[in-house]
């Protein structure tokens, strides 16, 4: 007896351990493989959602941020006063002085960029500001520029040259890497000579340095350090400072729309990882118990075979969380490197807590869903272990197959409708993943479709085929020059220039605009104004409540301007341009998001004094817009004004990367869910594998038995569908919402109301899909398997 | 007269290296007759069964049953072939437990396509037949052994099969049930039914069949009829 114990120790556990992680190979691999994508997907939604907290914040700490970025007269405050306010009472670090200089850099086809604040460091990092270089090197000599990563794209990337002014001998500056700076201090680098040399009238030389202080948490404080600043450095030296308060707000103001959609996929994400996990491991201990009857029979003990089930299980489950932990940080790299281009931060790596706690709460998860049904095997008698194992339990979906019987169905499909119901938990476990998959899905297909619409909603005035400028280029890449309060607007005559287009052949439509700064009775300083002149219907914003502007006296507002007047459709409000206040009444909320939604857009003719500076224009069908924009140019240009040809709008950046992250993490969860009816139905398949083998043997042919084991998950997958598009409806129906309140706006109906009857109906296909393509292969296998082998099964 | 079974030089061998676990054997069966297969463990006999249900291929020769060749049918030709043409019975009955005794009889009459009506109504003369009709909505699981055995067979007979083959049909009986499927298969052969039986018990095969063959290591240590057997 006392043999017999020593023979059961470690040794006799292992063997049974490792031979029935070897026997059921089919079994073992789907483990691990469901386990991998599911801890992969859990590492990845649990990264995204520890992105979304706070990124600026992490990004500000990891580049010891700048809380004030300070800009010197270089001629009234010497490198040597400067360095010494970096010894100011409360200052804790300091960078600088660094020459900084605006250019107004052309592209090679002659287009204008933004103007770019260029800031001269040998160096990208310091103790202040420590700069993360994400592509190419650091700027070595002239002729060599570093531009911030904000800007990056297929065209502005390391080896991208542009000229520094539109000037003919402005010289070229080569981009030679992509950086980012929490703090915003640039928008882009060059060597301290460089920035010297391109320094114009225009945009002089000014000093810059960076301060880290103890104290820079609040508003207040920050106004104490720049005063502190201004009195160590003599009057007038200091010519402006920034606080890192505006740039966290900013930050955050951007960041904030994409983390209801990012913790939507996380939650998503986590819950479908231990559903799965959870039923893969259960359901494979569950199939064993005629293994474990017979291992009681030779004399385990219920706690010998409870530790070699629990064993059996986290072996493939420990690979496979291994191999997760490994394929989630190589999945959330990509998708990290987009989140920080969304968020405009440094570095976002997966958190080392994230890689510690998913595989352990894994490893808890398969240690529970193992151990339930292997306590449940250990205390089975032993007879009835064995039984348990030979023989399905009696009673348990013969109602189902009675019912499915009568359906007017080829029988192998009436016997597959009606296996599900003899594995309760097994089939709930498999809807729960079906339904998982199809949330996803559709969630993802309406928020790709909102994140379209929002696309095309953006810019209407750039859905104009050609604009005309009366007046000199403006500085933002040909758009309309914003007049400051109380200026002047362009000397060119703008009817001059709207009778040139009104006389131009291949003109269909055209509208004026006109841009400027106002002050709004409530708001304190300065709102964007655009003014148009003419039918502007082409270029008006989405409606989310009231209509466009028909006439003088009206303005249409977006949703932050309503919030912040608390006013509403119907109600006025008083305008001022220049010296002229007008009484406006609000006769639209239009979905508007530029200039943090504070800005107003009226008729031209409300203010007497506004003139167009823009005017943008339609061609008639088969008119060249670029042959059209040549000719109109020719008469427009000695006027003083400019004709371009707009190229087709792209969608924003950030549409762009929520887009892809969509599709690539609903690929996952989908794969996930895919997994997760894989394992069932292998499960189900060996488990019937005798019972197969009988139908085989009676004439069931090999394509009437695939057809019994995909009916088998096809009732599942219908019923998935039918529960999860309606939830993957209603969270996108409660995510976008509050998404768009994130960024200060509610939402129009294009954009709320993106699925069509058609495409729900396709959506709930898919969870028939995601049953059908996880069923495929152990169907296959079902088919194949040679009758006398499976007759002989147990 | 007409040949059931036509094995023309069959072997089956289940590794290349070893002695074949059957033949090379020919031997043919007649429409009709009631052969018994008797033999020791692993003298061949589930291997033969298996040939000739198309539940295996041989390795070498042809195997011809009911006209057809069927070695060289597809899966899904054999399937076809076995449900038209040839009726099972396994030692350990072999029902499906989550469905009725009247939905397992009608299973291989509805996988041909037959219609459900028709089927039920093929069940139910079975049933009466076997005597098993009061138990046409019960589950296997509440059934004796002789009454699934019963309803094993009704199921085998659905399709009105060329050939029934029958593995160990009282293997798993006490001696009444065994007693009871005894008769029954002697009623059959005595309807005209072709039937091959494999045995262990020569009892049986001496009440039911009309030929007797003895493997021994998968070869033909015996062929005789009824009358020699005696």
């Amino acid at each position: 007896m006392s043999r017999l114990t020593i023979g059961f120790g470690s040794g006799a556990l292992g063997r049974v351990v490792r031979s029935g992680v070897g026997r059921r190979r089919v079994q073992t691999v789907v483990i691990a493989v469901a386990v991998m994508m599911a801890v992969a997907s859990a590492v990845v939604a649990g990264s995204l959602m520890v992105a979304t907290n706070a990124p600026f914040d992490h990004a500000f700490a990891k580049q010891h941020g700048a809380h004030i970025t300070a800009q010197f007269d270089p001629a009234k405050a010497s490198t040597a006063q400067l360095k010494d306010t970096g010894q100011l009472d409360g200052v804790t670090a300091s960078a600088g002085p660094f020459p900084s200089t605006t250019i107004h850099p052309t592209g090679p086809g002659g287009g204008h960029f933004p103007a770019l604040t260029l800031v001269g460091r040998s160096d990208p990092h310091g103790g202040v500001d420590d700069l993360d270089l994400k592509s190419g090197r650091w700027a070595a000599k002239p002729g060599e520029i570093v531009v911030s990563a904000s800007f990056a794209g297929p065209d502005i990337k390391p080896g991208f040259t542009m000229q520094t002014s539109d000037a003919v001998d402005s010289p070229p500056l080569t981009v030679v890497g992509l950086a980012v700076s929490a703090s915003k201090t640039a928008d882009a680098w060059a060597t301290p000579g460089q920035v010297r040399a391109l320094a114009s009238e225009d945009g002089p030389v000014t000093s810059q340095m960076l301060y880290r202080f103890d104290s820079a948490g609040t508003k207040e404080q920050i106004t104490g350090n720049r005063k502190k600043l201004a009195a160590a450095v003599p009057a007038e030296a200091l010519l402006g400072t920034e606080s890192w308060l505006d740039t966290k707000r900013a930050a955050d103001q951007g960041a904030a729309p994409t983390i209801p959609f990012l913790i939507a996929f996380g939650v998503l994400g986590i819950v479908m990882s231990v559903i799965i996990v959870g039923s893969v491991v259960s359901g494979a201990v569950g199939t064993s118990l005629r293994r474990i009857g017979i291992l009681k029979a030779i004399g385990f003990t219920p706690r010998e075979v409870v530790r070699a089930y629990v064993a059996q299980a986290l072996i493939p489950a420990g690979v496979g969380i291994a191999l997760g932990v490994v394929l989630g940080n190589l999945l959330a790299v990509p998708l990290l490197e987009d989140t920080e281009q969304v968020y405009g931060s440094a570095s976002l790596t997966v958190a080392w807590w994230v890689d510690v706690l998913v595989p352990a709460v894994a490893l808890l998860v398969v240690g529970i869903a193992a151990l339930v049904p292997a306590l449940r095997a250990g205390r089975l008698r032993t007879v009835e272990a064995i039984a348990v194992g030979r023989a399905p339990r009696t009673g348990r979906g013969q109602w189902a197959h009675r019912a499915a019987g009568r359906l007017p169905l080829p029988r192998s499909v009436t016997y597959g409708l009606a296996s599900p119901f003899a594995h309760p938990v097994r089939t709930t476990a498999m809807l729960l993943a079906v339904a998982f998959g199809t949330v996803a899905a559709t969630f993802a297909v309406g928020l790709t479709s909102s994140l379209n619409a929002v696309g095309k909603a953006q810019d209407p005035e750039d859905r104009a085929a050609v604009t005309a400028i009366s007046g000199v280029p403006g500085d933002e890449g040909g758009g309309p020059r914003r007049v400051e309060v109380g200026q002047s607007p362009p000397s060119t005559d703008p009817a001059k220039v709207r009778a040139a287009i009104e006389a131009q052949p291949g003109t269909a439509s055209y509208y004026g605009m006109f841009q400027a700064d106002v002050t709004v009775a409530g708001i304190s300083g300065s709102v964007e104004a655009t003014f148009y002149q003419g039918d502007s219907r082409p270029g008006s914003y989405e409606m989310i409540s009231g209509h466009w502007i028909t006439g003088a006296g009206q303005v249409v507002v977006p949703t932050a301007f309503l919030e912040r007047t608390g006013t509403k459709i119907g109600d006025t409000v008083r305008v001022t341009l220049g010296k002229d206040t007008q009484t406006l009444r609000i006769v639209g909320e239009a979905f508007d998001g530029s200039n943090d939604g504070l800005s107003v857009r009226a008729d031209i003719a409300s203010f007497a004094a506004a003139q167009p500076q823009v005017f943008q224009i339609e061609v008639e069908p088969g008119v060249s817009p670029a042959e059209y924009a040549q000719k109109l140019a020719a008469v427009v240009k000695p006027l003083g004004g400019d004709v371009m040809v707009n190229s087709p709008s792209e969608q924003e950046n950030m549409i762009l990367i929520l887009n892809a992250m969509a599709v690539l993490l609903t690929l996952m969860l989908v794969s996930v869910a895919g997994l997760g009816v894989l394992n069932s139905v292998v499960l189900d398949t060996r488990e019937r594998v005798h019972d197969l083998g009988v139908c085989k043997a009676l004439g069931m042919s090999p394509r009437q038995t695939v057809s019994l084991v995909l009916a088998s998950v096809a009732g599942i997958g219908v019923l998935g569908g039918l529960v999860g598009v309606p939830v993957g409806f209603a969270l996108h129906g409660f995510v976008l919402p509050v998404m768009g309140h994130a960024a200060g706006t509610d939402l129009p109906p294009s954009v709320l109301e993106v699925y069509e009857t058609p495409q729900l109906v396709l959506l709930g296909l898919a969870g028939i899909a995601i049953a059908l393509l996880g069923a495929l292969l152990p169907a296959g296998w079902a088919a194949r398997t040679r009758t006398a082998t499976a007759l002989r099964t147990e | 007269m007409t040949q059931v079974i036509q094995l023309d030089g069959v072997a089956k061998r289940y590794d290349s290296a070893d002695a074949p676990a059957l033949g090379p054997l020919d031997l043919s069966v007649a429409q009709g007759e009631a052969l018994a297969v008797t033999g020791p463990s692993g003298s061949g006999k589930s291997t033969l069964l298996n040939l000739v249900a198309g539940l295996d291929k041989p390795t070498e020769g042809a195997v011809t049953v009911a006209g057809r060749r069927i070695d060289q049918l597809s899966e899904h030709a054999l399937a076809r072939f076995r449900r038209e043409r040839i009726g099972m019975v396994f030692q350990f009955f072999n029902l499906l437990d989550d469905l009725t005794v009247a939905d397992n009889i009608q299973l291989p009459a509805q996988l041909t396509g037959t219609a459900r009506r028709k089927a039920a109504t093929r069940a139910g003369e079975l049933m009466e037949v076997l005597g098993i009709q009061k138990h046409a909505r019960a589950y296997p699981g509440r059934l004796s052994g002789g009454e699934r055995q019963r309803v094993a067979v009704a199921r085998a007979l659905v399709n009105r099969p060329a050939l029934l083959l029958a593995d160990e049909p009282t293997g798993a009986l006490d001696t009444a049930s065994g007693q009871d499927v005894r008769e029954l298969l002697v009623d059959l052969h005595r309807g005209g039914q072709t039937i091959v039986l494999v045995t262990h018990d020569l009892a049986l095969a001496e009440a039911c069949a009309s030929r007797t063959i003895h493997l021994v290591d998968g070869h033909l240590a015996l062929d005789a009829h009824a009358e020699a057997v005696r």
